[in-house]
């Protein structure tokens, strides 16, 4: 359910509405042809703890405001932590003048899809608990006592725990008329266990996934803490004493919580419509789904049902409107295995003819300028599919996986390796003792092809993170990728420690 | 904007914790992106932090607390600086305490930030339009970003610090891809002031390996000697660095613990003598004379604030010399404190020579232009997984035979020390992957033997 809430008092207090006009008439009496300005305030607290002592706290606060024009088909942009009036009127002429110095090096007229305008929206994420309403010690209290759980256990030697909780709240208004205020708060919380010894070290983290909550999410409700803290040395302990992997190809089960980040490297950036046409080359990277391949590239197994949406309930991406004022959507972007659509923004979607954006344009600080970035994108359970019990009792010699742990994948977005943090033996449809040192490898389209069974929706987790990175300056975003328990048929199963030559 | 200065000023002296720190970071920057020959975005960019730091006496130590915004209002600085004490007694008394510094003054205190604009383009932009204009012409596709950026700190306590420090850094990044984008190169540089920076070079760079490229020799999966220019020994080694922390190694986790408890200080790693360094008062790549840390992490504690920074040498003649401390682990581990470096100087002694010289030194072996995607694998060992990218060239009897495809690699950067077979003179680099965290690092072009290329990535 969503809990209604309103933007805070106090950012609703500054001048929204007079510095963005400020700006926006400013910027058009000097010739721009469209205008939009950010101010935003983001607020992110961390707090990690080492052997549950405080080992990091910061508590930060980002306030600025960015304008952006477009003058004769070319950008401009300036930012700064200034909010006056005369600051605005400043930033205007700024970004102007960037725009025609641009001109010369732009050889594309930028024009934007069009799109309805939406005055004096407010919207606001679905929490119950702002984070930072939590005192200090609170927090501290909630990883301290989880750390000292695990540590009280002859299993685990060390302990490390880390919380990071943000609320960003945000004003925009362009020339079209749009105007929106937001509010969203998110919250991740990981916690490892260490155990040293003749072995080495070997770890082993939580499974709870970043999400759109606040502090709520750190009670048992949600999400069982301390059931899951209850049950980690005696696993972590299990890993430790388990055999390593032997090499080759095997039968996988992937749990949501590692599912989440093959889906997040191989399909969300790999449908980023920028990226497919060259915008990230230099970067972030391009990618194999190139455009012409719309509609008939066979992405993978006809189980396959992806979507990309910014309105998922908790979900990293989710907004009431993305940094361009378009309303959220949800659309496909793999249908019955077929490559069917991409992420856009008004930019690229006006570059390759759509008539609409999706609403994916984010930036993450006043001071950068809004890209096309990750909506949550999400692999449809089966409505009918299977049970995890049953996707067990279906394998015959197989590797379950749970957690994420390394990961890479190539800048076309082909090759991949993941590990994760447990690695549990299948034989004959039952489990059958952990495994260490497991990493798999496999190309994205061979992956997906190999997807032979999609759990049903009793198998279905948000994951996510916080901290996907693109552009140049960088930028980071939070997104959500939803998922089921899925099996995949005979993938290659490295062994990471005879891949270090030992 | 109220001035750095006066703002640290008003702050210390309505203070009441046993001590406060202010730290104030000013960064002005413009930057340009491009992709297919265009313009795709740019900026000009100001950005302010403000830190307020509050230490508490407890118990024998002090506990700390820190609360960063971008600007303060003086009618918020009473809020600032309780809600910095509050969080400091939450904490308690801090793993990383040491006694604080008092009493020092580097640099020029009250001069104001100087501002970096667009005007630093002023060469650099007509010279990249007429680079863009014969590549068109040419069918060279150039993607690419130029960013320049000045950063002020100020640092001041109740105590007496009042330090300050500036740094000014750019870079440009140049991919070009020709032949239906079915080849693919890049070049990087990092500049003070973009007097160093010669379009002119990076064209001539990028058509040459454009050109190299016009002979396809696949190779399978297996171990290489490879030769790594010196940007990507940047990324391996900057890796390296992060996860050289003394604590990790002293509680045995880290590749540098000792089987059986302490850190492998003192143990040779490398199989020629390597030397690693930082040094504040080098001329050409100066880093800050003083340590300033908004925040505690294992790579620095707030207690270390003021601090005067030195040289350390992290490996000398290949023996590992020091891991990075804070002044608490220092004492955990009993190692002299050594602190994080923000330069880093690697060579290997009597190593001469550029990248085309070791070409020349290797008879069946890769050239490498960049790598990307270095995540960990297994600490235990280092163990890094990546790939490579935007060219990988088949050297054969010491001359370039053509390009061959990507790989994903597996491999670790400490284990690599011992397989070094040849190294050029060092140089000012720039790392691909790390470019925005790591850019003051003077490392050579090396060859490593019998590296780990794990699968053939279809990448391009």
């Amino acid at each position: 359910m969503w809990v209604s809430k309103t933007v805070d008092a106090d950012f609703l207090a500054l001048p929204l509405s007079s510095l963005s006009d400020a700006a926006i008439s400013t910027a058009k009496s000097l010739g721009a042809s469209h205008v939009d300005v950010r101010i935003e305030r983001t607020r992110t607290g961390v707090l990690s703890l080492r052997d549950a002592k405080p080992e990091t706290q910061s508590d930060e606060t980002i306030v600025g405001i960015g304008v952006r024009v477009i003058v004769n088909g070319a950008w401009g942009f300036a930012s700064s932590p200034d909010l006056s009036a005369d600051t605005a009127k400043r930033l205007a002429n700024t970004a102007v003048a960037m725009a025609k110095t641009s001109k010369p090096l732009s050889t594309e007229e930028v024009s934007l899809a069009p799109e309805p305008s939406y005055p004096n929206k407010t919207w606001v994420s679905s929490y119950e608990i702002d984070p930072f309403s939590v005192s200090d010690s609170e927090r501290k209290d909630r990883l301290a006592s989880l750390s000292s759980k695990l540590l009280a256990s002859s299993a685990v030697n060390h302990t490390s725990a880390m919380t990071m909780y943000v609320k960003e709240q945000k004003h925009y208004a362009d020339s079209n008329g749009t105007s929106t205020t937001q509010q969203r708060v998110r919250v991740q919380t990981q916690i490892e266990a260490i155990s040293i010894g003749e072995h080495g070290f070997e770890s082993m983290r939580t499974l709870a996934q970043p999400a759109g909550y606040g502090w709520e999410w750190m009670g048992n409700s949600i999400w069982n803490w301390d059931k899951e803290i209850d049950e980690l040395p005696t696993l972590l302990a299990e890993k430790v004493k388990s055999p390593s992997v032997e090499p080759g190809r095997y039968d996988l089960l992937i749990h949501p919580s590692n599912l989440w980040l093959t889906i997040h490297e191989s399909i969300g950036h790999a449908t980023e419509l920028d990226r497919a046409i060259g915008y990230e080359a230099n970067y972030a990277g391009t990618s194999f789904a190139t455009p012409e391949k719309l509609g008939n590239l066979k992405y993978g197994s006809k189980l396959m049902n992806v979507t990309g949406d910014r309105v998922t309930e908790h979900g990293l991406s989710t907004v009431g409107w993305d940094d361009e004022g378009v309303a959220a959507q949800r659309w496909d972007i793999v249908k019955d295995g077929v490559l069917v659509g991409y992420q856009l923004d008004r930019r690229i979607a006006a570059r390759v003819n759509q008539e609409r954006s999706n609403g994916c344009a984010f930036a993450d600080s006043p001071a950068h300028v809004p890209i096309q970035r990750m909506p949550n994108v999400s692999l449809q359970p089966n409505p009918t599919g299977p049970s995890l019990d049953e996707l067990i009792s279906s394998v015959e010699d197989g590797i379950y996986i749970l957690g994420d742990k390394s990961w890479s994948i190539d800048m076309q977005r082909y090759n991949f390796q993941f590990t994760g943090q447990q690695f549990h033996r299948i034989k004959n449809g039952k489990l059958a003792g952990q495994l260490k040192d497991v990493a798999y490898q496999a190309t994205t389209t061979d992956f997906w092809g190999a997807m032979k069974a999609v759990g049903g929706p009793s198998t279905y987790v948000l994951g996510g993170a916080f901290n996907c990175g693109k552009a140049q300056p960088g930028q980071v975003a939070a997104v959500s990728h939803g998922c089921p328990a899925a099996l995949f048929d005979k993938i290659n199963i490295l062994n990471t420690v005879a891949e270090a030559g030992k | 904007m109220i001035a750095a200065q006066d703002l640290i000023e008003k702050v210390l002296a309505r203070a009441t914790s046993d001590e406060c720190i202010v730290i104030v970071k000013d960064k002005t920057q413009a930057n340009l992106r491009w992709a297919s020959s265009t313009l795709t975005t740019n900026g000009v960019i100001q950005e302010r932090s403000v830190t307020v730091l509050a230490f508490v006496a407890m118990d024998g130590s002090m506990a700390a607390g820190g609360v960063t915004r971008t600007n303060v209002d003086e009618k918020d600085i009473d809020a600032l600086l309780s809600e910095a004490i509050s969080a400091a007694k939450a904490a308690g008394p801090a793993d990383d305490y040491a006694p604080l510094a008092k009493d020092l003054t580097l640099g020029d205190w009250s001069a104001p930030h100087n501002p970096t604009g667009p005007d630093v383009f002023k060469k650099f932009a007509p010279d990249l339009g007429e680079m863009m204009q014969r590549s068109v012409a040419d069918k060279i596709e150039l993607f690419g970003y130029a960013e320049h950026t000045h950063s002020t700190v100020w640092v001041g306590s109740k105590g007496g610090l009042r330090l300050r420090n500036d740094s000014p850094i750019g870079r440009v990044e140049m991919t070009g891809k020709s032949h239906e984008r079915s080849r693919s190169t890049w070049e990087g540089i990092e500049t003070h002031d973009f007097s160093n920076v010669s379009v002119a070079a990076i064209d001539k760079a990028i058509r040459q390996r454009l050109e190299w490229q016009a002979k396809k020799i696949d190779l399978p999966a297996g171990k290489y000697d490879t030769i790594f220019p010196s940007g990507s020994i940047a990324d391996l080694y900057t890796y390296m660095v992060w996860v050289s922390t003394a604590r990790d190694a002293f509680e045995g986790q880290s590749v540098f613990s000792k089987k059986g408890g302490g850190t492998r200080v003192g143990e040779k790693l490398a199989n020629v003598p390597v030397n690693l360094y930082s040094d504040p008062s080098n001329k050409l790549l100066p880093g800050s004379p003083f340590i300033s840390h908004a925040a505690s992490s294992p790579l620095g504690s707030i207690f270390d604030n003021g601090q005067k920074s030195v040289r350390v040498d992290w490996m000398k003649d290949g023996v590992l010399q020091s891991l990075i401390q804070t002044r608490a682990s220092s004492e955990l581990t009993s190692l002299p404190f050594t602190p994080m470096g923000d330069n880093y100087f690697m060579e290997v002694a009597g190593a001469s020579g550029n990248l085309e010289s070791l070409i020349k030194k290797v008879d069946n072996g890769l050239l490498l232009t960049t790598l990307w995607y270095i995540r960990m694998v297994d600490p235990n060992t280092l163990l890094l997984t990546g790939l490579t990218r935007d060219g990988v060239y088949y050297v054969k009897g010491g001359e370039v035979q053509g390009a061959t495809n990507n790989f994903r690699w597996n491999d670790s950067p400490v284990n690599a020390l011992s397989r070094i077979k040849a190294s050029g003179a060092s140089e000012w680099t720039q790392p691909r992957e790390w470019a925005e965290y790591a850019t003051h690092m003077h490392v050579p072009p090396m060859v490593i033997g019998e590296f780990n290329m794990s699968t053939v990535s279809p990448g391009n």
